[in-house]
């Protein structure tokens, strides 16, 4: 109990009543009563006004996908921003899902909103990387996808990324995954569409012979294929996806990882894992461990960013 | 309405050449028609399959609930445009100038701004100013500093149809220039202008739909969800399109009675405008005037 | 500013990218535009009905809806193009229908008794349409289809949601990579008013050239 005190009072500066579990123990459902924070944290002015503002997908299966028969959002991105929000307000997961004011992130707004503070902070298959840093933190990752291959079903010739040289593969104009597949298999012969979508119906006519990017993105797809697709499960490429949250609030960055190390050991991680992207077909993966750098000062860029990412 | 060069009456001749062509281009009609089916059945995009989540009540609740901000929004939008419409118009009337200056320069910027790059501006660059409009705000703001612009343009044109002996008699009267605009030329113009405002109001109502680049959960934003859930954009985004011709084609018909209405009680035509596009098209029939 | 500046060259790509938008939507949108006014005031029922029935529909609906229902809904059915190919034929097709009401405005300008002479000279309506109906009534029309052309202009901009790198777009990326809103958005208004000025001037111009003195 005392080095749970301890790493948490560390972690996220915040004084603890005895009663308090907050972290590190194991409870997998819930933690007792209301965690105390430091005053003037952000945990604590959150918890104080009682509610959180989060960016998720709306229309990314999986991941974060508003269920129009519901109205709910559904997805793992989901599931992790309810289960940080529990650490904020303490209580049950449904108690705290109340307390979420969910709001689509989108491409054009994932930034702004986090810097201007519309949101307290985005989970939305967000892939940390250095051009993002410069202007938000990561807390996380919370999920570390890699870039996989899809092929029809019969298909038994591509096993790996190598065996794709030479061959008709398809991806997504402007996405990192056509990139990535050109460094491993330079003599591949890429045909780039709009969607991923497209892609799958490029494939079932022929045209092309495997598609390659995220492998949940693809998972989607081999699951829409009804037994059409499948995947080569051969990935290469990392793609880390972090919580995005305003730049230099370091408190609340520690107390959010500290978080995602108390799911991990809780087992609520894979639990919600294997609820949602489990459900598309993935296997549940061992929770990758989060990454607590130190936040470089906030320097200017000018010039649009080079990066896009593979998931929008 | 037929053009007038075709309304005069036709030979024995002209007449069986018009119904060989009938049948020609129905025929033609009917066949793409019948094209089209096929290809749609054999896609399968009339199967049960797709058309099956959009039967489910939750579902339609889910999209007419979109539909009812999308309504919302416009009219909130409408109210507040009309007001700047009006402010602008008399400013732009006024004597004052650089009222008059002022009032113009906003009109000719906000005219020549897309306004899906107002909205961007109003949900993106205005939190840099500490002002943080919830999407429904953001898009009312938007909307009222563009149509207030395109309004303002047409209350102008209204103001100056009124026949001058209305301004010169009250003038006689020994009422001051905002007297008589208020009680006078005001009234007469509003009046004369409520068929344009429903008018404008179909192109408003269009106009919500950009809403959903700055997450105004309105009927686009919930057809693509539902279309992105269920796999079946091409039938959620043709029902999203019926519903909005369904409003829009009602509020065009009661923009049609009013006009017609206010036709036969002052005996003067009504401007009607519906949009820069429209505006445009009824500067060609000669009923409005742009500057 | 500086920032507009240092992306000086990126804007005027994207510029370009506008105005190509712009040029070939309106090119393809009067072709169509023409058409169906001409089916619109044709003594053939099933041609107006067409024509009626496909500025009815398109009309009423948002550029964005159709947009969306093109480039997103259309693939279903096997009909996909890339984003710059499906940004002109949406645009064009809705731009149509207002070319289209122009054009028949223009037609009912003409003076009855041009037709009537036409008809007395033994002309097919076809040969009447085109031969002396069309050019008087574009001539008369001149001012509005400039308008519906500036409005192309700022329609334009909705292709930006099928991700064309138009001024839009690139707004949209620079304001985000660099978080300058407020500079990048005024830097776009500023290159789209430097595309609809002089369009307007040109139209206006052309209008004191061609207009129909009577």
């Amino acid at each position: 109990m005392l080095a749970v005190f301890g790493l948490v009072a560390v972690g996220c500066s915040s004084s603890n009543d005895s009663g308090t579990v907050k972290s590190g123990s194991g409870t997998t459902v819930t933690t007792s009563g209301k965690p105390t924070f430091a005053a003037g944290t952000t945990m604590a002015n959150l918890q104080a006004k009682g509610k959180i503002t989060v960016g998720v997908k709306y229309d990314q299966p999986g991941f974060g996908q508003r269920n129009p028969t519901t109205s709910q959002i559904e997805g793992f991105d989901v599931e992790i921003a309810k289960l940080m929000a529990v650490g904020i307000f303490g209580g049950t997961v449904a108690d705290a899902a109340n307390k979420i004011t969910f709001t689509e992130a989108q491409s054009a707004n994932r930034e702004p909103f986090i810097q201007n503070g519309t949101v307290d902070m985005v989970i939305a298959t967000y892939t940390i990387n250095d051009t993002r840093k410069q202007i938000v933190d990561f807390a996380g990752p919370y999920f570390v996808t890699h870039q996989d291959i899809m092929v029809k079903a019969t298909d038994t010739s591509i096993k790996s990324v190598n065996d794709l040289n030479g061959k008709k593969v398809c991806s997504v104009t402007g996405s990192t995954s056509a990139t990535n597949v050109k460094a491993k298999a330079p003599t591949v012969d890429l045909t780039l569409f709009g969607t991923y979508s497209d892609c799958a119906a490029a494939m079932s006519d022929g045209r092309v012979v495997a598609v390659t990017t995220d492998a949940p993105i693809l998972a989607g797809l081999v699951q829409a294929s009804s037994g059409q697709f499948k995947l080569v499960k051969a990935p290469f490429s990392d793609e880390p996806y972090g919580i995005g949250m305003k730049k230099g609030d370091d408190a609340f960055r520690s107390f959010l990882n500290d978080r995602l190390d108390a799911i991990y050991k809780s087992g609520e991680w894979a639990s919600a894992f294997s609820r949602t992207l489990g459900a598309i077909g993935l296997d549940t993966p061992t929770p990758p461990p989060v990454d607590r750098y130190t936040s470089g000062a906030v320097t200017s860029t000018t010039g649009a960013s080079s990066t896009t990412s593979t998931t929008r | 309405m037929t053009a007038p060069f075709v309304a005069d009456a036709l030979g024995p001749r002209g007449r069986r050449r018009v119904l060989v062509s009938s049948v020609l281009a129905g025929a033609v009609i009917v066949l793409v028609f019948g094209l089209a089916l096929n290809r749609l059945a054999d896609k399968g995009q009339l199967s049960d399959a797709v058309w099956a989540p959009l039967r489910q009540w939750s579902v339609q609740k889910f999209l007419l609930l979109g539909l009812w901000v999308t309504v919302k929004t416009a009219v909130a939008a409408m109210v507040t445009a009309v007001v700047v419409g009006v402010l602008l118009a008399l400013g732009r009337l006024s004597r004052n100038g650089p009222v008059r200056w002022l009032s113009g320069a906003y009109v000719e910027v906000f005219r020549a701004m897309p306004l899906i790059l107002l909205m961007y501006f109003v949900a993106l660059a205005l939190p840099k100013y500490s002002i943080h409009p919830s999407p429904f705000q953001g898009v009312v703001l938007a909307l009222t500093i563009y149509n207030g612009a395109v309004l303002g343009e047409i209350f102008r044109a209204g103001i100056l149809s009124l026949d001058r002996g209305q301004s010169e008699a009250a003038s006689a009267l020994g009422m001051t220039y905002w007297q008589s605009m208020l009680r006078i030329i005001v009234p007469q113009a509003a009046r004369r202008m409520i068929p344009a405002i429903v008018s404008q109001l179909v192109t408003l109502l269009k106009d919500t739909s950009l809403g959903t680049v700055i997450l105004l959960d309105e009927l686009l934003t919930k057809s693509r969800d539902t279309g992105t859930f269920f796999h079946n954009r091409l039938q959620v985004y043709t029902v999203a399109a019926l519903l909005y011709i369904a409003v829009n084609f009602t509020l065009s018909r009661v923009a049609r009675r009013l006009e017609v209405r206010q036709r036969r009680k002052y005996k003067a035509g009504a401007i009607t405008v519906t949009g820069v596009e429209d505006l445009a098209v009824l500067v060609a029939h000669g009923e409005a005037a742009v500057a | 500013m500086k920032i507009v500046l240092d992306n000086l060259p990126a804007f005027l790509r994207a510029t370009r990218t506008t105005a190509e938008l712009t040029a070939l939507s309106f090119l393809v949108a009067m072709v169509i535009g023409t058409v169906v006014a001409g089916f619109r005031v044709s003594p053939i029922p099933p041609l107006r009905w067409v024509g009626t029935l496909y500025v009815e529909l398109i009309r009423n609906t948002p550029l964005l809806v159709l947009m969306f229902l093109f480039f997103f809904g259309f693939p279903q059915i096997g009909i996909k193009y890339s984003t710059f190919t499906s940004a002109i034929i949406v645009l064009s097709a809705y731009t149509g229908t207002f070319v289209a009401e122009t054009v028949r405005a223009g037609i009912n300008t003409v003076a009855t008794g041009q037709a009537e002479a036409a008809r007395s000279l033994g002309l097919t309506f076809s040969q009447l349409l085109g031969l002396v109906i069309l050019p008087q009534a574009f001539r008369a029309v001149v001012a509005p289809l400039g308008s519906v052309l500036i409005a192309l202009i700022k329609n334009s901009a909705l292709a930006s949601v099928i991700a064309a790198t138009d001024l839009t777009f690139l707004s949209v990326q620079l304001s985000n990579s660099t978080s300058r809103p407020v500079a990048v958005y005024l830097g776009a208004a500023f290159f789209y008013m430097a595309l609809a000025l002089p369009t307007g001037w040109a139209v206006g111009a052309l209008e004191r050239r061609v207009a129909v003195k009577r």
